[in-house]
């Protein structure tokens, strides 16, 4: 991969439009109105058309105003009908934008001589033409688009900072922020221009597949990865360059490995932004599936290590010697679970220090002893817990009592000591073992 | 926000300053005249008089649909109204903001906001705080104290969607408290809480009262209700009948409310029977 300054002012321009998105983005996504990005990146069209039918000109001040005008009444259409047709808001904006999309593609299309707006151009852009109109400072061609966009970033983080508190209450929890004098429809009124500007400042280069990819994804993604909204918010932007920066990155390297030209950057933007996603999807710290995954194993595990100690604890009273070989094959027939798990389970207590191996036999050390003797105290009094209070037989009772025994409590454990009768011995005769001394107990630590 | 009642506002500063009941209008905590509300011309409230004593605990019952909480939203200019006037302290709501508290039913607002218990709480001095300002450390402060005293300390740090429903009350209620407010409007504040919450809210309540404050609560256990009000307000789209607890909430207004649909009047004629 060679990298040259033009690769540098294609990163720039696609980073800029990303966290001028970005910004705005994680309002929409909080508002549960993510569809709105898309809405208006499509209906600012015919904005954009009838300015530049009625001026002539295709300036960005006038493309702007334009697109400004349009996004305002999307937002404002799409609510009106929602509220008079009562029907939900999502189904009335789709129904909005589309008409307006379509409504400004025939408005290009039959003005195409005179318009030099491209439809497939408002779509995916033309980043990687992005270089050709540069002004060269202190000899780095930086390019012109650049510009309009570095003021949308500018303008997009000034409003939210000046007025994060009334963004803050006015999304959470619009009636309060009514009460409290903060014009929550006229704040949503203003992100909805500043959105549609935005969309205009990034379509030439970017296009409005990727101001919509960076609407929403950076912002979906922060917010899996944190329950605050400052967090988020600087989340969201730094995911936005990254997704800009690894996005040309790959562009230009991954079609070379397969024997193909680079490809187009702002598509590639949109995928890492998608990757990332699906990284935070499954390693979120809270919501993430690998941590759930991970939290259901350490439970499993902790069941089997507790049974293996429970096996040797019972293999104990007996007196009966076992050699190591056959503890595995007990503790399969007796208590089920996957080989592999118990292997686990029995490595893991022998690195934990709650068993040894010597002479081709499992021994309890005394730690390993007392957690056993807290789950077999568990155990037993469940036993006779259950035999006393539901009336079940002695040889009803080992299977509840032995799945309940891993979620048992002190002082659950001291609880049901106080009710059964005698509090020395299970049903089966044998006897319970005393909750181990406060020195012993410390040994499990 | 276009203010659609500017027009009656207007002329409603210069109406007798004296209510219905003879006492001076700044001293009604809440006056309403012939309101009616409509969503899409179904009319939810139909001609609803009302006057709220001050510093009196006010229970809003009435059968699900009945309009309480279009109620409160149609006082609190959060729905428009068809017609009618609402005066608090003599005055239209835009000018007494300050004084007037909202707790909002819960399901209300999206609790996997990424926020913390204590920033709910700091919403509550959004008011005092003023545009674009930080929310200064006296805020902070009072929005921590507003939290100790509803039992949340300790949770100051959580964001809310770890919170469990009756904590997410109380979270709403202190920051009803930061907001220190003169008359407070609560939708169903006790709805799914606990016991000790239900005592802890109730405490607070008396709390207000003796502050002089006057609260105004939708309320749905009929039976709770002698207990815990001064005053109730039976609606179902009109008012069915409204003044202090002892003389009002009867069966027989009960059965006007609710129609022949409770059993419950029953229990709740039972149970007042064997209080009296
Ligand atoms: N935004 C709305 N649009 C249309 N109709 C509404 C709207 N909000 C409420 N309604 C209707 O107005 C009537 C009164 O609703 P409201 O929420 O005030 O009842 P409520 O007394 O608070 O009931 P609940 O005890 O269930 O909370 C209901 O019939 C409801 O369907
Ligand atoms: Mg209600």
């Amino acid at each position: 991969m060679t990298w040259y300054p033009l690769d540098t002012g294609i990163v720039l321009v696609g980073a800029l439009s990303a966290v001028a998105c970005a910004l705005l983005g994680n309002f929409l996504v909080l508002k549960r109105i993510s569809m709105m990005g898309d809405a208006l990146s499509h209906a600012v069209l015919p904005g954009l058309a009838i300015a530049f039918l009625l001026t002539g000109s295709r300036g960005s001040l006038t493309m702007f105003i334009g697109a400004a005008v349009a996004g305002v009444l999307t937002a404002a259409i799409s609510q009106w009908v929602s509220e008079l047709g009562q029907v939900e808001e999502s189904a009335s904006l789709g129904v909005v934008f589309t008409a307006l999309f379509a409504l400004g593609l025939i408005l290009i299309v039959r003005g195409a001589d005179a318009v030099d707006l491209d439809p497939g151009c408002v779509l995916y852009g033309s980043l990687e033409l992005v270089p050709l109109e540069s002004w060269n400072v202190a000899g780095f061609p930086l390019p012109r688009a650049a510009a309009p966009l570095a003021v949308a970033c500018v303008l997009n983080l000034g409003f939210l900072l000046l007025f994060y508190k009334e963004l803050k209450v006015s999304t959470f929890d619009p009636a309060l922020a009514k009460t409290l004098g903060i014009p929550a429809r006229l704040l949503h009124y203003v992100l909805m221009t500043l959105i549609a500007v935005t969309t205009v400042a990034a379509f030439e280069s970017v296009g409005s597949i990727l101001v919509i990819a960076m609407l929403i994804v950076p912002p979906a993604t922060a917010h899996l990865l944190t329950d605050r909204l400052p967090v988020m918010l600087l989340l969201s932007v730094v995911l936005a360059m990254a997704a800009a920066v690894l996005g040309h990155v790959a562009a230009i390297t991954v079609p070379t490995w397969f024997g193909y030209a680079d490809t187009s950057t702002a598509g590639m933007m949109a995928v890492v932004a998608g990757l990332l996603f699906g990284l935070a999807v499954l390693a979120a710290p809270r919501y993430g599936l690998a941590r759930r995954v991970a939290q259901q194993f350490a439970v499993t595990l902790r069941i089997a290590r507790e049974d293996a100690l429970g096996l040797l604890y019972r293999i104990e009273e007996t007196q009966a010697g076992v050699s190591a070989a056959a503890v595995p094959r007990l503790l399969r027939e007796a208590l089920g679970g996957s080989s592999l798990l118990n292997h686990w389970a029995l490595r893991s207590l022998r690195r934990a220090g709650h068993i040894t191996r010597a002479d081709a036999e499992y021994r309890l050390t005394d730690a390993g002893r007392a957690t056993a003797r807290t789950l077999i105290r568990a155990h037993r009094l469940w036993e006779s817990y259950l035999t006393k209070h539901l009336a079940l037989r002695p040889d009803q009772v080992h299977a509840p009592a032995h799945r309940i025994e891993h979620f048992t409590t002190g002082a659950m454990r001291e609880a049901l000591a106080g009710d059964v009768e005698p509090a020395t011995q299970d049903p089966h005769g044998r006897s319970i073992p005393d909750e181990p001394s406060a020195g012993e107990a410390s040994a499990v630590q | 926000m276009i203010d659609t009642h500017a027009a009656t506002d207007v002329t409603s500063t210069d109406t007798p300053a004296v209510s219905r009941g003879g006492l001076p209008l700044d001293r009604v905590p809440l006056a309403v005249h012939d309101l009616t509300v409509a969503y899409y011309r179904k009319p939810v409230l139909w001609d609803v008089d009302f006057e709220a004593p001050e510093g009196k605990l006010i229970a809003i019952v009435g059968p699900n649909g009945a309009g309480k909480s279009t109620l409160i939203k149609a006082a609190l200019d959060l729905v428009p109204r068809t017609s009618g006037r609402v005066l608090f302290y003599g005055k239209p709501y835009r000018r007494q903001r300050q004084l007037i508290g909202y707790v909002p039913q819960r399901e209300s607002v999206d609790w996997d906001f990424p926020v913390t218990a204590l920033d709910v709480v700091v919403m509550g001095r959004y008011g005092q705080v003023g545009w674009c300002r930080p929310v200064g450390r006296q805020h902070r402060e009072a929005a921590r104290a507003a939290l100790e005293h509803v039992g949340m300390g300790d949770f100051a740090g959580r964001q809310i969607s770890q919170l469990s429903g009756g904590q997410q009350q109380r979270v709403f209620l202190a920051r009803a408290l930061a907001q220190d407010a003169r008359l407070y409007f609560m939708d169903e504040p006790f709805a799914g809480v606990d016991a000790a919450t239900e005592k802890a809210i109730v405490r607070i309540l008396h709390e207000l009262r003796s502050g002089g404050r006057t609260v105004i609560a939708v309320h749905h256990d009929l039976q709770t209700v002698p207990e815990y009000f001064d005053h109730v307000l039976l609606v179902n789209l009109r008012v069915v009948a409204a003044g202090p607890t002892a003389s009002t909430f009867t069966s027989e207004n009960l059965q006007k409310t609710f129609g022949g649909r409770l059993t419950l009047l029953d229990q709740a004629a039972h149970a007042l029977a064997s209080r009296r």
